[in-house]
């Protein structure tokens, strides 16, 4: 067998410096792999480099489209850490987006021109409750039936997208719209207004809306809620030692449920947004899988507030640069796809240094008889 | 003895982890014949040095010697490979599978099964283990279990067999058959290593001794000159420490009673619990005594909360049933409760003092309209290091960082100071130094004295006849009715362990009936 | 309905069954060894494209077969190494790979969108035998990877209950701590499972891309690689019962398709969103008995475990 000249020694405690530097390498690490990339297909890694990562954010119409990408990412990954804090893998908040997004659709078709200015409230309530919904099924069989979250809340996101078809080709489609999977463009009160509308010149032209409010807003409620409420610490505990938590008598299911509405509802605010924002309809493909990036967004910002708005940015970018590259030097857009899963992959690498050191291996003792 | 060759030797071994010198420089020598003890305290450096010998772990400095000749010993297969075996304290069998599975899957080669299980039974047979071969591991009681894996060694014809803590799951005369098994092996010239803590074994059955104490050698000794209490001021460099117990002990209320209480095992190869019953009064410290596996864990589940029963009267406390409550509810009627896994159930291991005084103390204060007060919950956790003597840099430190001594005071005083009514406790002392353990068993004496009823689940019998006023025995998820502890002795309560009494008779699981000594 | 139609609905849930058998199968392994390994959709779709982009390119139907493999171990390669090696969460990188495996995917099969296989496995019927009524063209009448299925899922069954190699695979799974105590090489048998687990992937998607869809698209697997995942549960972790299990999730799939076929006025969004419902119920049924669930999962699923 071969031995690595270097080998993983444990630490005695895990290294907070290792905590903050690893997502780093990560992304250095993902860089220099998309250098590569960018190089095997002909173009210049620099060049290729700028377009998408600089381009993308050199303009305010760029850090408008940032802000209107990261904004959702964030407020799913946000409920997606409460529940994964508690050990709880909610991976369907991309179904639970699409709900969202359907049962505010629906307040917006059903009073098309009718609605007031409660409309969108309505409407960012109703999502919330979609998405809450959505996530309670997985929450009633993992409390009722102990089946497991994971391919759950997955399964559940195949027939979100299925439903999602089913109304914009059938009951919900626009008879305007020549039999394209559309449904009618929701009126003003429906929709999210833009800060250019009332902002003055320099906003001119961005689409970025007072959606972003909401999640600027539950950025700190999020950090309240895991750092300081008794709740938080009680699904700290239960995602930490399930144990302990059961020796303490925190009740297992209604932390199951805590974590799995959480996740629910924010995703599910997080289509509202989508579907009242920049798309202003629902159609049959509007989401670019938010849902998914933002477990990426929840671990790469380590389950922490602060880290998930840095992450969310960064993965909003990676989006902005695939689009990017995609106008500019023709490459596919499944390459923020596999930036992505090469980020997260790498982070899950680079962890390791938290919790274990490398030391060089000590060459085999001398005059030693070796032993078959 | 001096003309027997020495068969291994160890000089200068040193093994580091982090934080920790586990062998700071120890040299031993084992000559063949011989039973030679290892003994020291928990965290002595015992367990470190056994697993450089077995090849489960390399030293960071000094030599190796077997036979004469100097060697590496890279991994258990070359131990073995050389005549090296060892039986684990935390048994190396894999449950799901059988006996002869789980030699076979050790053994170099293809291996014949009907071919070896002929083999350990004429092995075990040799030395009176009696091993069936064809059953299921996770059917066997611990004592079967020990007696697999010494035939599994034995099949190798072993050189140099050892054995860590072997006695810690047996009855006192299981002990005994054991003794007789060993004595047999080293009048056949096998060297034996003899891991353990509890002195009287040492005297009864080692020929020489190495007093570890801190990761290094105290003294090599020869057991039949010494006594138990010289043997202790070795091991701990002073005189042992014993608890001061009150004899004028008045029978209080009935605080705890258990009438009836039944429930299925919830994991594959647990113990279901059959018709339990037993009154814990203010003021007594009740022991259960038992070999673990026999329904001690599902029992502390139904005692605590952590699972409910339908009958909710078959558990009262203080007249209150408490059957269908969860452990937080039964804690505000004042039962605490001190589990045998510190670190993962007792308390978090990533989490700092501060948060754990949380875990089970919150209803002091620390939490109000949904916010926690982490000033109240500091304050409470700097409490429980002051009352209970807890060696920890602050309210901040983690608790995987306390010493096991250390941690189990501060979860002790976690509990103590919460005030309770009835006070469980399982394994108080398991992995525990002397002197913490002297500490938590005072301080559960005293407990007691200001009138609180305990109820103390151990394994270590001298432990339960040292602190407990009656002792009942778990066997085969049935409990024995208590008995006054000066009426009773270790070779009843002994028999009792392996399912011997009234009621049990006839029902007792097979695992439980087997484990009786032949 | 009536006999004649009863020979299509067959034949159809025995080909919508095979890739889910293999992929099961291989992750059966995996999970026995102790690993958990989420991401096998990611390798299906590694596998596809890889077998499509052969096929593509002029290679024969062996190559592309093989390539597809490579390509499923490759990802189960990097997926062991971050969590076996490198001691991550086994669930967190499963779904790194799931994600990555349908990236690098959809970006290696830009090109090939909308184009047929240019050679597909074709039906290999057994003389006679694929004669017989209902059953004869489903399972006598199958194509290579077919049978191939058929007889891995025996293999498997003898190698895990009649060889020493698989009662030291079970050992690990049940406890690495016990196995590396007794001198087995946890990390490397651990490293072999995990590997076949992608090979087996990898046949799976080469089957979608090369044998039953004869087409390559983003996300061509359509989260099949998820409904093996709940088939291993399904089966307890048996490769007997994985069978019944993959005909049971092929019936359902080929069941949406007679409604169809027979007219029946159901959506097609309905129709196609069966498989996935049925998974759901099926999960929740089999895991209400916990305890029967314990005793035949592999003891250590999903925990790490540092051999050093």
């Amino acid at each position: 067998m071969i031995r690595a000249p270097w080998r993983l020694v444990p630490r005695t405690l895990p290294s907070p410096r290792m905590r903050v530097l690893a997502p780093m390498m990560a992304v250095a690490l993902t860089v220099i792999f998309g250098c590569i990339v960018f190089a095997s297909l002909g173009l210049s890694p620099l060049a290729a480099m700028k377009v998408f990562l600089i381009e993308p954010i050199s303009t305010i119409n760029g850090v408008s489209e940032l802000l209107l990408k990261a904004s959702p990412m964030c407020l799913i990954a946000l409920g997606l850490a409460v529940g994964y804090r508690a050990n709880v893998w909610n991976i369907g908040g991309e179904g639970q987006m699409y709900v969202g997004g359907i049962f505010a659709s629906g307040l917006a078709i059903y009073f098309h021109e009718r609605g007031g200015v409660w409309l969108l409230p309505a409407m960012v309530v109703a999502g919330a409750i979609g998405g809450a919904l959505w996530a309670s099924i997985p929450a009633v069989l993992k409390t009722r039936c102990h089946a497991n979250e994971i391919l759950v809340s997955l399964m559940l996101t195949y027939v979100a997208d299925l439903l999602v078809k089913y109304l914009v080709y059938g009951p919900w489609q626009d008879p305007a719209a020549n039999n394209f999977p559309l449904t009618v463009a929701f009126s003003d009160n429906a929709q999210f207004p833009m800060f250019a509308a009332f902002a003055g010149d320099w906003l001119e032209g961005t689409r970025v809306n007072v959606s972003l409010i909401i999640t600027l807003v539950a950025l700190p409620v999020a950090w309240l809620f895991m750092q300081r409420t008794f709740a938080g610490y009680q699904l700290t505990v239960a995602g930490l030692a399930p144990s302990a938590a059961r020796y303490a008598g925190f009740s297992g299911p209604a932390a199951i449920w805590m974590a799995l509405l959480i996740g629910g509802a924010a995703a599910g605010v997080a289509g509202v947004m989508e579907v009242a924002g920049p798309l202003g309809q629902l159609n049959d493909r509007w989401t670019p899988g938010y849902g998914f990036t933002a477990i990426i967004v929840a671990t790469l910002g380590r389950l922490h507030p602060f880290g998930i708005a840095l992450a969310s940015l960064l993965m909003a970018l990676v989006y902005l640069g695939g689009e990017a590259v995609q106008i500019s030097l023709q490459l596919p857009k499944a390459i923020s796809l596999v930036f992505q899963g090469l980020l997260l992959m790498l982070l899950l690498g680079c962890d390791v240094l938290v919790n274990y050191r490398l030391e060089r291996r000590r060459p085999a003792a001398t005059a030693a008889v070796e032993i078959k | 003895m001096s003309e027997t060759p020495t068969l291994l030797s160890l000089s200068g071994i040193i093994k580091r982890y982090p934080g920790v010198v586990a062998c700071d420089g120890v040299s031993l020598e084992v000559k063949a014949g011989e039973i030679h003890a290892v003994l020291g305290e928990n965290g002595a450096g015992k367990s470190t040095l056994m697993k450089v010998i077995y090849g489960v772990t390399q030293p960071d400095a000094g030599t190796l010697t077997w036979k004469g000749e100097q060697l590496t010993i890279p991994n258990p297969k070359a131990a073995r490979a050389l005549g090296v075996g060892m039986v684990f304290q935390h048994f190396s069998l894999f449950d799901s599978i059988t006996v002869v599975e789980n030699v076979a899957v050790a053994l170099p080669g293809r291996v014949d099964l009907k071919e070896l299980s002929k083999r350990i039974s004429e092995v075990s047979e040799r030395y009176g283990l009696d091993v069936n071969p064809w059953r299921p591991v996770h059917d066997l009681s611990m004592g079967e279990r020990q007696r697999v894996e010494i035939t599994r060694c034995l099949l190798q014809s072993p050189k140099l067999l050892i054995m860590d803590e072997p006695t810690s799951v047996l009855t006192p005369q299981a002990v005994d058959q054991l003794f007789e098994t060993l004595r047999q092996l080293r009048d056949e010239g096998t060297a034996i290593l003899y891991i353990s803590h509890k002195l009287d074994e040492i005297l009864k059955l080692c020929d020489r001794a190495t007093i570890l104490r801190d990761g290094k050698v105290v003294t090599e000794t020869l057991p039949r000159e010494e006594t138990e209490a010289t043997l202790a001021q070795k091991m701990i460099g002073r005189k042992f420490p014993e608890c001061r117990r009150r004899d004028d002990h008045t029978e209080g209320a009935i605080v705890f009673e258990v009438a009836g209480l039944s429930l299925e095992a919830d994991t594959p190869f647990g113990t279901s619990l059959k018709n339990i019953s037993m009154r814990v009064h203010a003021g007594e410290i009740l022991g259960i005594a038992g070999i673990s596996g026999n329904g001690q864990s599902e029992l502390l589940d139904a005692l605590a909360g952590e699972r409910t029963i339908n009958d909710k009267n078959a558990i009262q406390l203080n007249g209150i049933a408490v059957g269908q409550l969860n452990p937080l509810q039964r804690r505000v009627l004042g039962l605490t409760y001190v589990p045998e896994d510190r670190l993962g159930s007792g308390a978090v291991a990533s989490m700092s003092l501060t948060h754990n005084a949380l875990l089970t103390a919150h209803r002091r204060g620390m939490v109000r309209t949904g916010l926690v007060n982490f000033r109240a919950a500091r304050d409470y956790a700097g409490r429980c290091i002051r009352e209970f003597q807890v060696k920890a840099p602050g309210t901040e430190a983690l608790a995987r960082n306390l010493s096991g001594g250390n941690l189990q005071k501060f979860i002790l005083g976690r509990e103590i100071a919460q005030e309770p009514k009835v006070l469980i406790l399982a394994q108080p002392t398991w992995g525990v130094d002397i002197a913490a353990a002297a500490a938590i068993r005072q301080a559960v004496i005293d407990l007691a004295a200001r009138g609180v009823a305990v109820l103390v689940i151990s394994e270590e019998l001298s432990e339960i006849f040292e602190i407990c006023d009656r002792i009942a025995v778990m066997a085969g998820g049935r409990l024995a009715s208590p008995r006054p502890v000066s009426e009773t002795n270790a070779a009843e309560i002994g028999l009792l362990m392996s399912g011997m009494f009234e009621g049990a008779a006839g029902q007792a699981t097979p695992a439980a009936v087997s484990a009786v000594p032949a | 309905m009536n006999i004649d139609s009863l020979t299509p609905l067959f034949a159809s849930a025995v080909a919508a069954a095979i890739p889910l058998l293999l992929a099961a199968l291989g992750e059966l392994v995996t999970e026995r060894s102790g690993v958990l390994n989420l991401g096998v959709e990611g390798m299906m779709l590694m596998g596809g494209v890889t077998a499509f982009i052969v096929v593509a390119s002029g290679g024969g139907l062996v190559l592309a077969t093989l390539a597809a493999c490579c390509a499923g171990m490759v990802a189960a390669l990097m997926f062991a190494f971050v969590t076996l090696t490198l001691q991550a969460s086994q669930v967190a990188a499963g779904l790194a790979l799931a994600i990555l495996g349908s990236g690098v995917s959809a970006f290696l099969g830009r090109g090939y969108v909308g184009n047929p296989a240019k050679v597909s496995f074709s039906e290999l019927p057994i003389p006679l035998l694929s004669k017989l009524p209902i059953v004869g063209p489903a399972l006598f009448s199958m194509n290579a990877l077919g049978y191939l299925a058929v007889i891995l899922t025996a293999a498997t069954t003898w190698f895990l209950y009649r060889t020493k190699s698989g009662l030291i695979l079970r050992s690990v799974g049940e406890s690495p701590v016990v196995a590396q105590s007794l001198g087995l090489q946890v990390i490397r048998i651990r490293y072999l499972a995990t590997l076949f687990g992608g090979l087996m992937a990898g046949l799976a998607g080469c089957y979608y891309a090369v044998a039953q869809f004869k087409m390559w698209q983003e996300g061509l697997t359509s989260g099949n690689g998820w409904i093996a995942l709940a088939l291993v549960v399904f089966a307890s972790w048996r490769p007997v019962r994985l069978m019944l299990g993959a005909l049971l999730f092929g019936g359902v799939t080929a069941f949406g398709l007679y409604l169809q076929a027979v007219g029946v006025q159901v959506s097609a969004f309905a129709l196609a969103s069966l498989p996935y419902i049925a998974t759901v119920v099926v999960l929740a049924v089999i895991s209400r008995d916990q305890r029967a669930l314990r005793r035949n999962a592999p003891t250590s699923l999903g925990q790490s475990f540092f051999g050093m």
